[in-house]
């Protein structure tokens, strides 16, 4: 079996250079207590290729997505470089706590698996996953991860219905239900512009006026916030 | 994030061992006599600045789990998770072998416990522990499989904060059962999301939350713990 294994691996190496085209079945759970993720990118695709890297500027495709959930460019970048694309498989927002799975066929030299997801009530905050090398040996792993800042908007933490476009302050929706209104902005301006790590909602106990919409026992959240189980076949 | 590689990186080792015959754990020319019973140690690291630890539950059993992300906890986690009582934790339906630490383990403090069972057969270790200045939060481990660990072999995880849904984090006067208020333990009311996520962390007075008995002590980042299981013999 395993010396069976072993040279069907090196047969496949030798009659092409890609050994990545895979069956993967995957499922993504929100760990997260009070976030929710808009729909959610998957991509496998090659080492050129990134939804988001840290530590660089975000594209304009990802900060559709990280300031109002719009996957569209992200996907039609995707699309051009021939990458093996998932788009919204919780059909919708995946609550907290809540799971979604899907399967992936992977092709060519798409190697890499990355994974990107507005969550809501953020600025500009998503769940990401940048350039995961797909393992060739059949089996289950799993991966988890952070929540990430695009670095494209002032966290002001205020609800501002109409928000999502890129460049429009606030945050579009509060899909739980539990944020507050009246607050007087928290940060207006953003020192660090390139992707990085989310310093996390602040919040505060006054869901009527104070710095910020959001409440501080409800929205924030620590890393990671989200798990991948990924099953190679 | 070297922590959660961590994770994956056991996975990807237990898989590489299981294929490679030459590896030190797996000697099989010099032939042991064949042990009647199993045993391991699990030394826990509390690395919180100012949460102690409810005594630490070690569960050995072959199937189930203690939680599960997005589903509500059982009366015995509630318990275990508002009042640091692990009691009923401890009869968990499958278990073949458990042990507690007799007493609490405070914050940079390390504790040792040993468990033995007469079976390796699909053997899993499951961990858990109340951090004791929260309303209904705890963590610990789920489910490790051990049942391809060799003599002297050790497994290393740090630990994530879960939060059990049950009570609502209301860090009230009152309300939570640790030093920094004295307050209520298990009660088996349940006024809050009644699914276990992952801890949000607690906020403090010192941090926005008027009401709260906390201070900048008590709070936490992940990870929580730091868990060493070898197996002696």
């Amino acid at each position: 079996m395993k010396a069976s294994t072993f040279t069907l691996a090196v047969v496949t190496a030798l009659a092409s250079q890609s050994l990545s085209a895979a069956e993967l079945e995957l499922k993504l759970t929100n760990l997260t207590q009070g976030l929710h993720f808009t729909p959610i990118l998957i991509t496998a695709h090659n080492s050129d290729e990134h939804l988001f890297e840290v530590a660089m500027p975000a594209t304009t495709a990802l900060q559709t997505m990280a300031e109002g959930g719009n996957l569209t460019p992200l996907i039609a970048q995707a699309d051009a470089a021939g990458s093996d694309v998932v788009a919204n498989p919780a059909e919708g927002l995946l609550a907290p706590s809540t799971s979604t799975m899907t399967t992936l066929m992977s092709t060519d030299a798409n190697e890499y698996l990355s994974i990107a997801a507005m969550l809501l009530p953020t600025n500009d905050g998503f769940v990401g996953l940048d350039s995961w090398k797909i393992p060739t040996e059949a089996g289950t792993y799993s991966v988890y991860l952070n929540a990430y800042d695009a670095g494209t908007e002032a966290n002001d933490e205020l609800v501002v219905e109409g928000s999502g476009a890129p460049g429009t302050p606030g945050i579009p929706a509060a899909p739980g239900g539990n944020a507050g209104n009246g607050g007087s902005g928290l940060s207006s301006s953003q020192s660090n512009t390139m992707v990085h790590i989310h310093p996390g909602n602040l919040g505060d106990d006054d869901l009527a006026a104070g710095a910020s919409d959001l409440s501080n026992t409800v929205h924030r959240w620590l890393n990671p916030v989200a798990k991948l189980t990924i099953t190679v076949k | 994030m070297l922590a959660f590689n961590r994770h994956l990186i056991m996975i990807a080792l237990a898989g590489t061992l299981a294929a490679c015959s030459d590896s030190n754990d797996n000697d099989e020319s010099t032939p042991l006599p064949e042990p009647i019973s199993y045993t391991f140690t699990v030394e826990v690291s509390n690395l919180t600045a100012g949460q102690p630890f409810s005594p630490i539950a070690v569960i050995a059993h072959t199937e189930g789990s203690l939680w599960k992300i997005g589903e509500p906890a059982t009366t015995a986690l509630e318990r275990m998770a508002e009042g640091g009582d692990n009691s009923v934790l401890l009869q968990f339906g499958s278990a073949i072998a458990n042990i507690s630490s007799e007493a609490p383990v405070a914050p940079g403090a390390q504790t040792t416990l040993t468990l033995t069972t007469d079976s390796l057969e699909s053997l899993k270790l499951s961990l858990s522990t109340m951090m004791v200045n929260t309303n209904d939060g705890f963590t610990g481990l789920n489910a490790m499989d051990v049942s391809s660990l060799a003599v002297n072999e050790t497994l290393t995880h740090f630990t994530l904060a879960y939060d059990a849904g049950t009570e609502s984090n209301s860090e009230s006067s009152g309300t939570i059962p640790g030093p920094a208020d004295g307050g209520e333990g298990f009660n088996e009311a349940r006024d809050d999301v009644n699914v276990v996520a992952m801890h949000p962390g607690v906020v403090s007075q010192h941090d926005g939350l008027t009401r709260s008995v906390l201070n900048s002590e008590h709070k936490f980042d992940n990870p929580l713990a730091k868990v060493v299981i070898t197996r002696t013999q």
